[in-house]
Order: structure tokens, then C-alpha cells, then sequence
């Protein structure tokens, strides 16, 4: 949780600025992603019959349970991604600093 | 229309009045929530693509969770995925569920950066995003072409949803042209109508009804006829034995129960290829900007993988098809598997209620038709008529074009659907999910680092469609003997079957990759880049965003009626 400096509402955010970012999270937010597909492309990991659940072979009922699972993870990513990064300045507020990108 | 209708189908056989007259009310209803829908959340005026392409950018959680609900899970996914598990075991079906799942976190990476750099410059698709970072006309179009082409029989696809239906009801096997293609001609009509006049919203609006119809049929079909045919040990051994039995023609087993030993990279190449490609289609990523805030995509990314479960069901329909014995006959009197969720329906259920499930099917096609032609004309808009045929366009103007080419789309669509060959429509689906997955480097890689060259990144574009293409063709399906006869081949190095996309994807890589390495040692000019570091995490609200209207009331996160 180290380095998490708040920079609160300034104004005048420059184009270049990336908002402070915890590294940490932000790698467990990336390993909880990961888990899943990890999961789900290692076919031979679940594709067998054994144990049946309600009649349901492993197969299938294996890859039912990982819709639970991954959504779990995607959502704890989305927590822990908000907590990693300050909130951007500027955000919020109605002022327009006349910059025309294109 | 019920009027209408009437006499061209009068004095048929199998025709079912109640269900025919369920769909109908219910089509009713969907047609006249479309046109109303031009007032939801409204902005100042539809005269901007902002407005008519994307739905004014601020659909909250629930909104977009609908409509990307309604987007991806399409009628033809409804239709075909049972019907390949039906016909051909879990291989070919099943992978739809690990597809949809891994999707999620896919997806959570990198969109949300898509979001904020497309809300910071006012971009409405990929090609824009491309077009801004490197000043590439020519990648920028390569990517706006790739997209539009394989949208098109995506368009397609979903009229073959609603005649399937309308198939098992009873109609559009009519002697003549007309009673054959009436009832398609009409719901076409009746969806470029809305769809011109309420852009982005009337599909908004019209996916509560198409999800709320889909979870509703397919709970009760999921929990009534596993009863009604022994149960799902039963179910599952009807499936085992059809896909063990051997096929005469071939003398192999006709399908998959579950992947064996070489049928693993087949299995997890598909998912991991569709994946990677879904939000490459112009229609994802339009129903991902119209959100309204940078999280409202990540949150729903946890929310979303509700529909694959329902999509599993329903995979799984397709083997209660074969322990039921359904089968699958059109009203032409040939076997068609793409009928079989509905002939279920109508042999399982009572007529009413397979009027509803059939009205699900055809209203979950009008929701994906609607959005993907809206993504496809404002593809052409942008990246095509703006960029090389009139610079100067006003916003009303691109307006006005997105809407014609949106009928435009469209009626290519029919047309495509009424004349040829049904087969035509899904080897081009084929194709375009190769093709697509194509442009994933130029527009993901892209979010992150310029370190790729544009034209190490044309050229690998150029070589994955021209490897796909011909790798497509080559698969022969044994049974008829035709060209495009699926996605599978051998992975070349390592001699199991796997995705066609995928192999054309891993020699895409590797000619991007050698290519930026020699144009970057070798210092060739790599455009310039409109963005900034920032702008890939601006949010809702950010004070600099570029505005070609006056309004911020974004923040509601309910929708309005």
C-alpha cells in the first residue's frame, strides 16, 4: 500500500498526467483476472465425466461454477483497480480549459 | 400486420394460430416501444452521432447491461449454439460458455482504456481511436473496412434467427415469393423504421423486453422439461450415445461429449479466439461508449456473465433436443438442426407459451440487427464518408448519413438473406470472426504503447486475413464436400486442430512484431499521436473532455422510464 499520494481536486490537470497508481493492487487486480482464463483454457484440467453433480457431468457443471467464480474475480478486480488509483483531478467539475485535441 | 398476414398464410398446414398470434402482439409491442424510444433520456436533439449512434454517451449500469445483454447474446447465437451441440456434441457448442466467461476479464483490461481515450476525443469507433494515435488514413480505414465487412453477415445471421422461428411456426414456406419472405420483409421494415428515427435507444429500450423474454423461457424450459424426458442423467446419456454412434459418411463418431485427448486445443482456441475478437466488432464496442462513466464497463464486466450461465442452458436444450427425439424438419420438409430449439418449443410446450419463447428468439434478433447496423453506418460514417469523401461534414450532417446507411446496412442484409443461400451467410460469419480478430493488435496493442509501427501493423493485419481466408477455405466439411465447412484446422508445428483465427492471429503477431523491430530500428516515421498518457483514464466529467454539446447531466444511473 506504499506510495499512494493524494492529489485532491487541483485544477489544471495536464494531457500527460497519469494518476497515481497503486502497483500492488493493480498487479493482484491483474492475477485475479488472470485466474480465470488460466482456469478455463487448461481443457484438460476438466474435461472428464467424474464426479457427476445432479447428473451433470464435471465437464459441464465445472465450467458453470467458474461463471460464479470468474464474476467474483472480475468484480473484486474492479474494487481493488478503483482503490489503486486516485481519482483523476478534474474529474467532476464543469471548467473547460479550451484544449482541442483534434 | 396481423391482417396482412392472414391471407398469405391461410389453408396451410402446421400452422400454429395461437403462438403465430402471441408473436405477434408481442412484436407489436416491441415495434411501438421503438419508436417511443427516440425520448428516452433524451438529449437536445438526435442531430448528432453522439445522439442518434450512441445514445447521447450516458446509459448508466443497468442500461448498458441490457443492452450489451441484448447485443452479444444474439438470436443467432440462440439458434445456432444448441443446434451445433445438437448436431455435433460439445466442441463445437460448448465452447460458447468458457468463451463468454473468459470474455469478462478479456474485456476488463483493456475497454475501459478504450472508454476513457474515446470520451477524451469525441471517438465513436476503433478506426477513430487508430486514425487519432498514428495519423494513419490507411490503417484507420483497414480497420474501419474489416469491421463493417464482418458485421455484415453478423446482420445477416439474425434474419436467419426470426426465419427459423417462422419456419417452425408455420411460415415462409409458401409456394411464392411473397408469402415466403412477407412476414421477414415486414419485422425488417418495421425495424429500420424505429431504428432510423430513435438511433441507439430503440435497441436500449427494446433489449428490457428481449432479456426479460429470454430469462423467462429459458428458466421455465430449463427446469420443466428435464422432468418431462427422464431427467438429466437420461439427457445426458441420449447425448453420449448420439455422439459415440458412428457417422456412416465419414465412419467417425458423430461429435464430441466431451473434448478428448486432441480435441483440447480445439476447445480452448475457440473460446480464447471469439473472445478476443467479440469486442473487435464495431456493435460491442458501439454499446460500450455509450455508457456513461469508465466504471459503468468494468462493473458490468462482473455483472454480464450472468447471460453466459442462461447460455449454457441453453446450450445444453440442444442434447434435451435429442433425448426428446425432436426433429427438425422446415416447412421446405428438409432436415434443418438450426430448427431445433424451436421445434422443441412447439413439440414440448403449449402453444401460447411457445408463442413467447419464439417471440424471444425473433425480439432478441431486432435488438443486435438494430445495433450492429447502427455501428456499421457509423463506421462508414466516420472512417469512410467523413474521412475520404467529405472532411467538412457538420455533425448534423454525419448524422444524416449514419441513419441512410443504416437502412442501407440493412437492407443488404435482407437482401443477402432473401437471395442466397443460407449457407453463405454463416461461412461469411466465419470468415469475418477470422477477419476481425485481425485488427485486435491495431487497436489493443495500440491502448498501451506506440512501440508497434503502423505499418508493421497494416502488413500483419494483411498477412492474418490473407492466412485466414485461405486456411477457411481449405477446411472441406466431409459431408457435403463444400469449402468453409468450419473453423477448425491443423495448427500448423503442432498437429492438433485448433481456431483458423487464432493460427492467422499467432502469424499476425510475429509479422507486427518483426516488422515494428526493423521500421524502429531503422527510424521510419511512426506518425503522430493526437493522445496523451492522461487521456486513457479520463472519466465521466473530466473538465477537458471535447463536447459537441452543451449537456452533463451524465450521472444517472437510473434509467428514465
Amino acid at each position: 500500500m506504499a506510495h499512494l499520494h493524494r492529489s485532491g481536486g487541483t485544477d489544471g490537470a495536464s494531457p500527460s498526467e497519469v494518476p497515481e497508481t497503486n502497483k500492488t493492487l493493480l498487479a493482484v487486480a491483474g492475477v485475479l483476472l488472470a485466474i480465470p482464463v488460466v482456469a478455463l483454457l487448461w481443457v484438460s484440467s476438466y474435461a472428464r465425466e467424474s464426479p457427476r453433480l445432479w447428473g451433470f457431468p464435471f465437464f459441464f457443471w465445472y465450467q458453470f461454477l467458474w461463471v460464479f467464480i470468474c464474476a467474483g474475480c472480475t468484480y473484486t478486480a474492479h474494487r481493488l483497480v478503483l482503490a489503486a488509483r486516485t481519482p483523476r483531478p478534474g474529474v467532476g467539475a464543469h471548467r473547460g480549459d479550451e484544449e482541442t485535441g483534434r | 400486420m396481423s391482417a396482412a398476414l392472414v391471407p398469405l398464410v391461410a389453408g396451410k398446414d402446421g400452422l400454429d394460430g395461437v403462438a403465430l398470434a402471441v408473436l405477434i402482439v408481442l412484436f407489436l409491442v416491441v415495434t411501438v416501444l421503438g419508436f417511443m424510444a427516440s425520448r428516452f433520456q433524451r438529449g437536445d436533439s438526435l442531430e448528432s452521432l453522439d445522439e442518434w449512434g450512441l445514445g447521447g454517451r450516458k446509459f448508466g449500469t443497468w442500461v448498458t447491461w441490457f443492452l450489451l445483454g441484448g447485443d452479444l447474446y444474439t438470436a443467432y447465437t440462440f439458434v445456432a449454439v444448441p443446434a451445433a451441440m445438437f448436431a455435433a456434441g460439445s466442441v463445437a457448442g460448448f465452447f460458447a460458455v468458457p468463451y463468454t466467461i473468459i470474455l469478462y476479464p478479456i474485456i476488463f483490461v483493456f475497454m475501459a482504456r478504450l472508454w476513457s481515450v474515446s470520451h477524451r476525443h469525441g471517438y465513436v469507433t476503433t478506426a477513430d481511436f487508430v486514425r487519432g494515435r498514428y495519423d494513419s488514413r490507411a490503417l484507420s480505414l483497414a480497420v474501419a473496412v474489416t469491421g463493417f465487412v464482418a458485421t455484415m453477415p453478423y446482420i445477416a445471421l439474425q434474419l436467419v434467427g426470426i426465419q427459423a422461428v417462422l419456419d417452425v411456426v408455420g411460415l415462409g414456406g409458401g409456394g411464392n415469393w411473397l408469402a415466403k419472405d412477407a412476414p421477414l420483409l415486414i419485422a425488417f421494415v418495421l425495424l429500420a423504421a424505429y431504428t432510423y428515427t430513435s438511433g441507439l435507444r430503440a435497441p436500449a429500450v427494446i433489449a428490457f423486453v428481449k432479456d426479460g423474454l429470454i430469462y423467462l423461457v429459458i428458466i421455465v424450459a430449463v427446469i420443466y422439461l428435464p422432468s418431462k424426458f427422464g431427467g438429466w442423467t437420461e439427457i445426458f446419456g441420449a447425448a453420449q450415445d448420439k455422439m459415440a454412434a458412428t457417422n456412416p459418411t465419414t465412419g467417425k463418431p458423430t461429435g464430441s461429449f466431451i473434448p478428448v485427448s486432441g480435441q483440447m486445443w480445439a476447445y480452448a482456441t475457440l473460446a480464447l479466439g471469439s473472445a478476443m475478437a467479440l469486442f473487435m466488432y464495431p456493435h460491442s464496442v458501439t454499446a460500450t461508449l455509450s455508457s456513461d462513466s469508465r466504471t459503468t464497463i468494468r462493473r458490468n464486466a462482473s455483472i454480464l456473465p450472468a447471460y453466459s450461465f442462461v447460455l449454457g442452458l441453453l446450450a445444453l436444450l440442444g442434447w434435451v433436443a435429442i433425448a426428446a427425439g425432436t426433429k427438425p424438419i422446415g416447412v421446405d420438409g428438409k432436415p434443418n438442426p438450426q430448427l431445433v430449439i424451436p421445434q422443441l418449443f412447439e413439440d414440448s410446450f403449449p402453444s401460447w407459451f411457445a408463442g413467447i419463447a419464439f417471440a424471444a428468439v425473433a425480439i432478441g434478433a431486432l435488438v443486435p440487427a438494430a445495433i450492429m447496423s447502427i455501428a456499421a453506418a457509423n463506421t462508414f460514417t466516420r472512417n469512410i464518408y467523413k474521412e475520404w469523401i467529405r472532411p467538412d461534414a457538420t455533425h448534423a450532417q454525419e448524422a444524416q448519413v449514419s441513419k441512410v446507411a443504416s437502412l442501407v446496412v440493412k437492407a443488404f442484409a435482407l437482401v443477402f438473406v432473401l437471395t442466397l443461400d443460407k449457407q453463405n451467410a454463416i461461412n461469411f460469419q466465419l470468415l469475418g470472426g477470422i477477419w476481425i480478430l485481425q485488427t485486435f493488435p491495431a487497436i489493443v496493442f495500440s491502448l498501451y504503447t506506440r512501440w508497434f509501427h503502423k505499418w508493421a501493423l497494416l502488413a500483419g493485419w494483411a498477412v492474418g486475413i490473407v492466412y485466414g481466408t485461405y486456411a477457411a477455405y481449405e477446411i472441406v466439411n466431409p459431408l457435403t464436400g463444400k469449402h468453409f465447412g468450419g473453423s477448425l484446422a491443423e495448427i500448423p508445428g503442432l498437429g492438433d486442430m485448433g481456431y483458423v483465427a487464432m493460427t492467422a492471429f499467432v502469424l499476425n503477431l510475429v509479422v507486427t512484431v518483426v516488422l515494428s523491430f526493423a521500421l524502429n530500428a531503422a527510424k521510419v516515421a511512426n506518425g503522430s499521436d493526437e493522445t496523451a498518457p492522461g487521456d486513457y483514464f479520463a472519466d465521466a466529467g473530466d473538465a477537458r473532455v471535447e463536447r459537441n454539446r452543451p449537456v452533463l447531466e451524465a450521472g444517472t444511473d437510473q434509467p428514465a422510464g
